[in-house]
This record gives structure tokens, sequence and C-alpha cells, in this order.
């Protein structure tokens, strides 16, 4: 291998043992991968199995630490993405990336303007380009439109005009690219993408629908936590067979053996038909109902998308324009503030720890002690030696490796940062904690000694939400889960009834 | 055991980083005078002293409105319209239409109404840019046009420079704010100052609603979702500014024993200076009072050292404009090295 690799000829580009880690985390290990020529390659896997961060590296917006990628017998490296549209390789985002305040044709033809002369943008040869893509895909539309103003299905298809323009598109990765087309777009997005594949077009395709794969994918491949695990061509295999592969079987984290007879525990928390709408129409949480007892951990499970964090973010107060009943020991709620929600006993971990979690500007024990700030007061100043006592308690209690608590919170390894967001979280002394993806991007160690922490404060008495996408983990740790999708609970599983693949099942229930 | 050394230098380096604007200020000190003759006297420095208190002030409300991560070019225009509505209330007082009386107010209450107003101004402020989401910069440039308008339309242009009052109408003794302490050489603004940069750093470092301000600056989201009430915070904050060119205006009015609506303009600029030179960071988070007053010393030196020095306004304009981006540049470096330190700490750590 290595030198003198050649491609087989069915394969338009091969990744040798492509290797990518982000602080904390190995998002990619040594995963090989052959592009198929012609085909629709579809990749499939968990959230966080790497999907999205191997596309990254194919199409150049991101640069592996170790492994080589082939195209015929020549090695490549792509430092940007020019660079690899220049071998014919260009990509549609999950998030689309247009530019809503300019029109269409200036989408279309961004970074590829053509100019009469040297420096008088040609928009005549925008127009009549555009126009004549947009004919190809049957789409066509108001090129003056500012495409703010177009459906998101009409946006795609923007996009994937921009990829077509040139001549040279080789190769086209779609990132999710149908999770918010109506079935009609879909079907017209299927069509074309057999048109560019009967052009010699090859096209990656990541998808969470596991029907749209057996319908339109050619080849599989499957990832599971940064590894590879299988691939296969989609008439040799069936959608179970995809089920069993992502979950992988195995459960690697012990489960959780309480003996505890639910039905004779108090409510603490009941949710009745709780709905946040939408913007453009329809719910992101669509009357949900559910309750959750004292000291159990309830793990919420679905897809990106599903309406997980929006239902923690209506049960913390951030959108106060919700419907629906909460109940709190046996009083009901009238949530209108995140300062309400705490002093009432919720606290929230938000999902992204360095966005939503911590203040990077503070010091470890002001981000530990913020939440709880207003409650250590003497007369009207800080009491910074209760303030220390607690957060000395607190570090303490759930093992932050500290060595000095007035250190930058950014000195701290991310598993130790999102202890201190807990802490944060606990020091309010909540009775019901709400964690959104509370492992994520931290390394295995943490990850077991978050489960712990989570562990020891259930079996206090402390009731728990846990949102989770990896299903080892939410398997693992909660008592009972309830399975989102499209807003919509489609599953609620207790005790001996959690098995993986069912979870996976009912997270795809919700889409049509 | 390199490693060791690097850190060891890295420390050292960190202390002159974070004392640079005090160490400025000695080498300014050393430097003027050397070249300006009697710069070093008593008499001179309480001058420099007295120019500083007016930018001083208005730069410690500066900066906690850029601690939360904001701007506000309105202090010069509230200094000068409070200056105006303090003036006027002594010159012709409150003339109520309907009643057909004029109403004349005691020093004390006059100096209350001002000072309420600017507040009430800076909260004006802080509700257009929280509950109306306008950029700090864009709603603080307009209430800076409007305020001085208002301070022009209040005497049509004109000053009012019969601020001595009368006794008759018990509204004397206006000067006292212009004036040294009694029987000392200390100008009255200068104890103002130091009251109100005792106050704010205090209130900044020891208390719960400090810590919301410089949590906000550093990450809004985070500490929305920590309970803290950012709106309300921020809104407090810009009504503090305003409190404190309000006072601004009234020392600014006393010193000259009139108003006039020109007064305060372009002073927004002097306190962003101030901030900035005393380690406060543009992006929010990042500042203290005690730095503030450092900076705002800085360059009361240069102004009035190069002025001593016979170097001329329009050299002193380039100068200051010299000093202040040298200050960020040192800042953005002393940041790289934070957070190359963090970094080291977090691997050793590990």
């Amino acid at each position: 291998m290595g030198e003198g690799y050649k491609c087989r000829e069915d394969v338009f580009l091969h990744a040798e043992k492509i290797s990518k880690i982000y602080p904390g985390t190995k998002a990619l290990d040594e995963v090989s991968f052959d592009l198929l020529r012609g085909k629709v390659n579809v990749l499939i896997g968990e959230n966080g199995a790497g999907k999205s961060t191997l596309m990254k590296m194919i199409a150049g917006i991101e640069q592996p630490n170790e492994g080589k990628m082939y195209i015929g017998e020549e090695e490549v490296y792509f430092k940007n993405t020019t660079e690899a549209r220049k071998h014919g390789i260009g990509i549609i985002h999950q998030e689309l990336s247009l530019f809503p305040n300019l029109n269409v044709y200036q989408n279309i033809y961004m970074n590829k303007e053509k100019t009469k002369g040297r420096f008088a943008l040609d928009n005549k040869q925008h127009m009549e380009g555009a126009k004549a893509v947009l004919e190809r895909l049957e789409h066509p539309l108001d090129l003056n439109q500012k495409v703010g103003e177009l459906r998101v299905g009409q946006q795609q298809m923007i996009e994937i005009a921009r990829n077509l323009v040139e001549d040279d598109l080789k190769v086209l990765i779609m990132d999710e690219p149908t999770s918010s087309l109506s079935q009609q777009e879909v079907k017209v997005l299927f069509k074309i993408m057999r048109e560019l594949t009967a052009a010699g077009i090859s096209i990656v395709y990541i998808s969470h629908r596991l029907e749209e794969i057996m319908e339109i994918g050619d080849h599989v491949t499957i990832l599971r936590d940064g590894k590879y695990v299988a691939d296969s061509d989609v008439k040799d295999i069936d959608v179970s067979w995809i089920v069993h592969q992502m979950t992988g079987g195995a459960k690697s984290y012990p489960t959780r053996d309480r003996e505890v007879d639910w039905s004779k525990v108090e409510n603490v928390l009941e949710v009745k038909d709780l709905c946040l709408p939408k913007a453009g129409g329809g719910y992101l949480v669509d009357h949900l109902s559910f309750e959750l007892k004292k000291g159990e951990v309830l793990g919420i499970y679905g897809l990106m998308g599903a309406g997980r964090s929006e239902v923690f973010e209506c049960l913390m107060g951030l959108h106060p324009e919700h419907t629906g009943k909460v109940v709190m020991e046996g009083r009901e709620l009238n949530i209108k503030s995140i300062k309400q929600q705490i002093d009432n006993g919720f606290a929230l971990i938000p999902e992204d720890r360095q966005a939503q979690g911590l203040v990077q500007t503070l010091d470890i024990e002001k981000n530990c002690s913020l939440s709880a700030l207003t409650r250590y007061k003497k007369g009207p100043f800080l009491d910074a030696k209760l303030e220390g006592e607690k957060v000395d308690g607190q570090i303490k209690d759930i093992h932050i490796k500290v060595a000095d608590k007035k250190l930058p919170i950014l000195s701290l390894s991310g598993g130790n940062q999102q202890k201190v967001v807990i802490g944060k979280g606990i020091l309010t002394t909540p009775k019901i904690l709400l964690m959104d993806e509370p492992s994520r991007g931290i390394d295995i160690g943490a990850k077991t000694e978050v489960f712990e922490i989570i562990n020891k404060y259930a079996e206090e008495g402390l009731s728990i939400i846990v949102i989770s996408s990896e299903l080892q983990e939410i398997v693992a740790i909660s008592d009972r889960i309830i399975v989102l999708s499209n807003g919509l609970k489609t599953g609620e599983f207790y005790g001996d009834e959690i098995e993986q693949d069912t979870l996976v099942l009912a997270s795809y229930k919700g889409h049509h | 055991m390199a490693a060791k050394q690097n850190s060891g230098n890295n420390k050292l380096a960190m202390t002159i980083l974070k004392g640079r604007t005090f160490i400025v200020l000695i080498i300014l000190l050393i430097f003027f005078s050397i070249t300006a003759d009697n710069f070093m006297s008593a008499g001179a420095l309480l001058t420099v002293a007295k120019h500083v208190a007016l930018y001083g002030i208005l730069a410690i409300g500066m900066t906690y409105v850029i601690i939360t991560g904001g701007i506000d070019l309105s202090v010069g225009s509230v200094a000068g319209l409070a200056g105006m509505i303090a003036g006027g209330l002594i010159q012709e007082g409150l003339t109520l239409k309907m009643f057909g009386v004029t109403l004349y107010f005691s020093v004390p209450m006059i100096v209350l109404i001002t000072v309420l107003l600017g507040a009430l101004m800076g909260m004006l402020n802080g509700i257009v840019i929280t509950k109306f989401n306008v950029a700090p910069f864009i709603a603080t440039l307009g209430t800076m046009y409007i305020w001085r308008g208002f301070a022009n339309i209040r005497s049509n242009g004109a000053t009012f420079s019969e601020l001595a009052g009368s006794e008759g109408l018990g509204n004397t003794g206006f000067e006292v704010f212009g004036r040294n302490l009694g029987g000392t050489a200390i100008p009255c603004g200068v104890l103002i100052l130091a009251i109100i940069a005792v106050a704010a750093g205090l209130v900044l470092k020891k208390t719960p609603f400090g810590w919301h301000v410089l949590s906000i600056g550093g990450n809004e989201k985070a500490s929305k979702l920590s309970g803290i009430k950012v709106d309300r915070v921020k809104i407090w904050v810009y009504a503090f500014s305003g409190f404190c060119s309000a006072v601004v205006g009234i020392i600014a009015t006393s010193q000259l024993v009139s108003a006039t609506p020109k007064t305060g303009e372009s002073w927004e600029m002097n306190a962003i200076a101030a901030s900035v030179l005393g380690g406060t960071s543009m992006a929010g988070g990042v500042g203290t009072v005690g730095g503030t007053i450092v900076g705002a010393f800085v360059i009361g030196v240069i102004n009035d050292g190069m002025t001593m020095c016979g170097v001329t306004e329009f050299w002193q304009k380039i100068i200051r404009g010299l000093v202040i981006i040298i200050a960020v540049i040192i800042d953005q470096v002393q940041r790289n090295l934070q957070a190359k330190m963090a970094l080291q700490a977090r691997n050793e750590n590990k």
C-alpha cells in the first residue's frame, strides 16, 4: 500500500485509513472508503458516527490528521474546497449554505463569476447559465428572486444547480438532503440523482431515512463511533441488517440493575400535550405527554431534529409560547422564564458545552457557581467564603480534576469542563435535572464518570432526563426511554423492553 | 525542564503584560517630568487629575457597558444635556405654564433630578438595545444625536451663564463641584471619581450583579441558560453609564460656572480609549475599574504633558490614536499568550 496505490476500475476515489481527531475525541478512526463511480454511495450510522466528518475530508472542508486519498493512480490532498472542486468534487451541506440576501443566479454563480473584461460582472451569461441548469433540473425559477424567499426544497435545487453549473462535476456529496423536503420534492430529487449517475457522476448520499436508502442507494457503507463497520450492495441487504450493523448488537456499558417498583413511586413531573409550533406550520414538539418519577432516569432518544432539545427548552422557559400542561409535584407551572424555572427546581445541562455551557472568560470557580450566585449573599455582597465552600464541595462530589479553582476554565480537559457545567446545574439544588447529550465530545473515561454522576444523584432521589443520540449509552443509563420522531412520541420502553433495535425503528416512525 | 523554563518565562511576560498600562503611566510621568518644566509639581498634577476626573467617570460607566459586550456612544451627549438641565434649573427654574408658576429647586435637589434623568436616558438605551434588538452601536449613535439636539433646544443654542444662583431662591452653591475641596488643593471632581471608582470596583468584583455583568460579556447564551436575567442586567448597566454621564455633566458645568450645549462633544471617544487602554476587551467579558482609571490617567498625562511640552493639538491627536491602537495590539498578544498557557496547563494536567 502507500506508494503506487491504484484505485480499482469502478472506484473514483479511495480513502485509505483516514483519521480525524477533535479535541477530546477521535471522530474518525482509520476509516477506509471506496467511492464507486456512477453509483449512489450511501453512508449510514448514528449521529456522531463520523459520516459527515468523512465527507468533509473528501470535500476539502477539513483535513485528515492521518491517512491518504487517491484518485486513479494519483494521491490527492485537498487543503480547501476549491482544491476538491478542481477534481470535480462538490458538496451540498446538511445546513444549506446559500446567501438568502442574494438572488437565484447570484447564488448559483457565487465564487464562479463570469466577467466582461476584467471586472464587470456578466449577468447576462449568469442568467443564461442559471436558466439552462435549472431547466436541466426541471425546476425553472424566477432568476431575480431572493433565495431567502424560496421554499427549502427550491433552495435545495439551487444547491444542486450550483454544483452542476460547471461541467466538470464528478462527485456530488449530499449530506441529509431530504431532511427538510416534502414527498414530492424527494421524488424529484431522486429522479435527478438517477440522471446524474446515468451521466457518470458519483453520488455520496447521507441519510437517516432507511426506506429511502433502500429505494435510491446502490452501495451502503456503515460507520459506528468513527470506525468502519461494514459495506454491501443494497440489493443484498435489508433494513434489519442495516439496523443491526448500526447498533452493533453488543453492549459495552453495564445496564442499570436497580430493582425499583416504579408504579409505587410518586411522579415529580407530569407533562401533558406539550406543543411547540414550528415557524411555517407544524410542530417541533407535537402533543407530547410523559411523566417523570422521583429518582428516575428517563432517556429521550431520537434523531437530530426530532424535537428532543426543544422539549428541554420548553421546560426551561426558553419558549414561553409553548402550549400544554406541566405539573410539578401536583402543582401546575406557568412557565415564563429560565430564572423562574431554576427557582422551581429545574436545571439544564445544555447540549453545546462551549456555546451554551461555559463562560470562557471566567475561572473554574465562577463557572461552577454562576447559576447559584444570587444565593450566596452577605448583605449586598457575594459571600466568597460560602461560594468557595460550595464549589469545593461540588468539585469533590463529582470528582472534577482541578489543580486550582481560580484557573481559567479552558485549562481543563473537555470531560472536566463538562463536569463543571454539571456541577453548576447541581449547585442550584434542582429536583429535576435535564441533561442534553451530556457525554458529547468527551472521551470514554470521562463518559463513564458522567454516567456514575447520573447514577449517584438518581439514587439520592434526583429525577433526571437524559437526551442522547448514542444508543448504547442511553440504553445503559435509563430506567425508561421515550422515543421522539418529528416531535411525536413514537415509542416508550420500560426496563427489559429497552433494546437498541426497537429504539432505532421507533425513531424512524414519525418520518412518513 | 525546558517546558518549565518556558512556562516561567510566560508567567513573567504575563505579569508585565497585565501591568503594562501602569508601567506606561510611570514611563510617561518620568518622560514629561524631564521634558516639561513644572510637570511634576503638585499644582500641575492636580490639574491633570481635574481633567482626568471628567472622562475617568465617563470611562467607568463605559467599562461596564463594554464588559457586557456593548458600547455607549451617547455618554458625551448625556453629559451635555445633563449640564443644560442643571444649568437651566438654576438660571430659569421650572416653569409650569398651566399653573403660571416657576419652581426653583435647591442645588442638592437639582443634582438629584439631573442624575436621575441621566440614568433614565441610559436606561432608554438599554431598553432599545435589549427589547428591540438594536445593535448597541446604532442605538447609542441615535441617542447621541437626540440628546445633543435636546441640549441645544433647551437654550436655543445659547449658554446658561448665571449659575451662581441667588440667596433669595435658595439655589446657591452649584460651583462647589468644580472647585477644590474646602481647605485642600484636591478638586471635588477627583473625590467624586474616587467614590464612584471604589463603588463600581466593589460592585463589579464583589457582588452577584457584577459577576453577572462579567459573565454576560463572556458568553451571553450560557449566562442566559444559567438563569441570569440578561436583559435586566444590561438595562441597569446602561442606566449606570447614563448616571455617570450626568455626574460628569454637572461637574463640567460647575467647573465653568456656565452650561453650554456643546459640553461633552466627542468625550465618548476619550472614555472608550481609557477603557480599552485599561485592558477592557471590546469583545466583552474582560475589564476592571482599576485598569480603566489607570487608562484614563495615561490619556490625561499624554494630553496635558504634550500641551505643556508645546506639542500642537494636531500631533496630540496622532499620538493618542497610535497609543490606542498599540494598546489593543498588546491586548491581543496577551490574549494569545493566555490561551497558550491555558492549553499548556491542560496538557500538564493530563
